[in-house]
């Protein structure tokens, strides 16, 4: 038997996905659509954030969301609530999204009849971070409960975002959150990057957050023309 | 935990390699950067449990970390990020996001024989 030898086959694991996440990225940019998806930990508050965030948007524009869960379609039935097209992704033991998932979710709509597309990744600040769904901007969400170093703690899923947004405002006093700090934080492991605080509760700060989207939204499909 | 699904990445890309030459694969060399998102220990396990009943059975999992370098705008220079807590440049401390390398997922070579 021969001496082992290395050969050099230079092969990127997630080459798969990343092909199907640049078709994803491809269509909706032709479909004009939007997309935006959500990461956080369990219990952050996602799908109240996205509830609201489907509800104010529609009377100006064409919405729909997808999301992810290990194995209830609880969510689903909470998003429906908002009358915007819903479609549970059950992932079963898999604890995130991956953009064959969003393309098999995705087959039966008609993107270019929407604005925003929502997908709400399972709840969980590592695994996401490592698959592109071929999304227009990651938003990462944290509520004031979770306490001012989760962007230290996961730095790799506050990095891979574009914008943040610190949630559950209405009991920021109540947990003494350091809203400084928080901010110091993120910035430290994602110069740069948009921070919006709010409460999807009671409303507050929800407008900048909704106008921001809309701002988005409008230079995409500028650049998307061009 | 998704390293059980990326070490069967892992396996499927090195069995196709091995297979389209002919070779028996000892060990696998990965690159892995440390904003990959996956983690090293749980992925070395997950690796062992990936070969089983597959032709790389009993192979080894070399893996190369691959620290995050950044590009600093005051220096003009590549730097080895200090810490994944603080994208900022080791020297000056200015804060950037022009990441160079880090995010590696991939398989660099195989050790084979015929």
């Amino acid at each position: 038997m021969s001496e082992p030898r290395l050969v050099e086959v230079r092969r990127n694991v997630l080459k798969q996905n990343d092909i199907i996440a640049r078709a994803l990225r491809e269509q909706f940019r032709a479909a004009g659509v939007f997309v935006v998806s959500l990461v956080s930990s369990p219990g952050s508050g996602k799908t109240t954030f996205l509830e609201k965030t489907l509800t104010q948007l529609q009377p100006r524009y064409r919405v729909a969301a997808l999301v992810g869960d290990l194995a209830t379609e609880n969510d689903a039935v909470r998003l429906a609530r908002s009358k915007a097209p819903v479609k549970q992704i059950t992932t079963g033991t898999l604890c995130h999204l991956e953009a064959a998932m969003v393309q098999g979710a995705i087959q039966e709509w008609k993107l270019q009849d929407l604005d925003f597309l929502f997908i709400e990744n399972v709840g969980n600040l590592v695994c996401p971070s490592s698959y592109d769904l071929g999304e227009n901007l990651r938003l990462v969400l944290m509520s004031v409960t979770e306490g001012e170093d989760k962007p230290l703690k996961y730095p790799t899923i506050f990095n891979s975002a574009d914008v943040a947004v610190i949630s559950k405002n209405e009991l920021a006093a109540a947990v003494e959150f350091d809203w400084q700090a928080a901010r110091q934080n993120i910035q430290s492991v994602r110069p740069g990057m948009r921070i919006f605080r709010l409460s999807a509760k009671t409303g507050e700060g929800m407008q900048e957050y909704l106008d921001f989207l809309a701002q988005q939204l409008t230079e995409n499909r500028a650049v998307a023309q061009t | 935990m998704h390293e059980l699904s990326i070490a069967m990445g892992i396996v499927e890309a090195a069995t196709d390699e091995a297979r389209s030459r002919g070779v028996q694969v000892k060990a696998v060399h990965l690159r892995l950067g440390a904003l990959s998102g996956v983690m090293k220990d749980a992925l070395l396990f997950c690796y062992e449990v990936a070969c089983q009943d597959t032709p790389l059975a009993g192979s080894q999992l070399i893996v190369e970390d691959v620290p995050v370098t950044i590009f600093c705008p005051q220096c003009k220079e590549v730097r080895v990020l200090a810490s994944v807590q603080s994208f900022t440049c080791p020297e000056c401390g200015a804060p950037t996001m022009d990441i160079r390398q880090g995010k590696e997922l991939e398989v660099f070579a195989l050790e084979v024989e015929e």
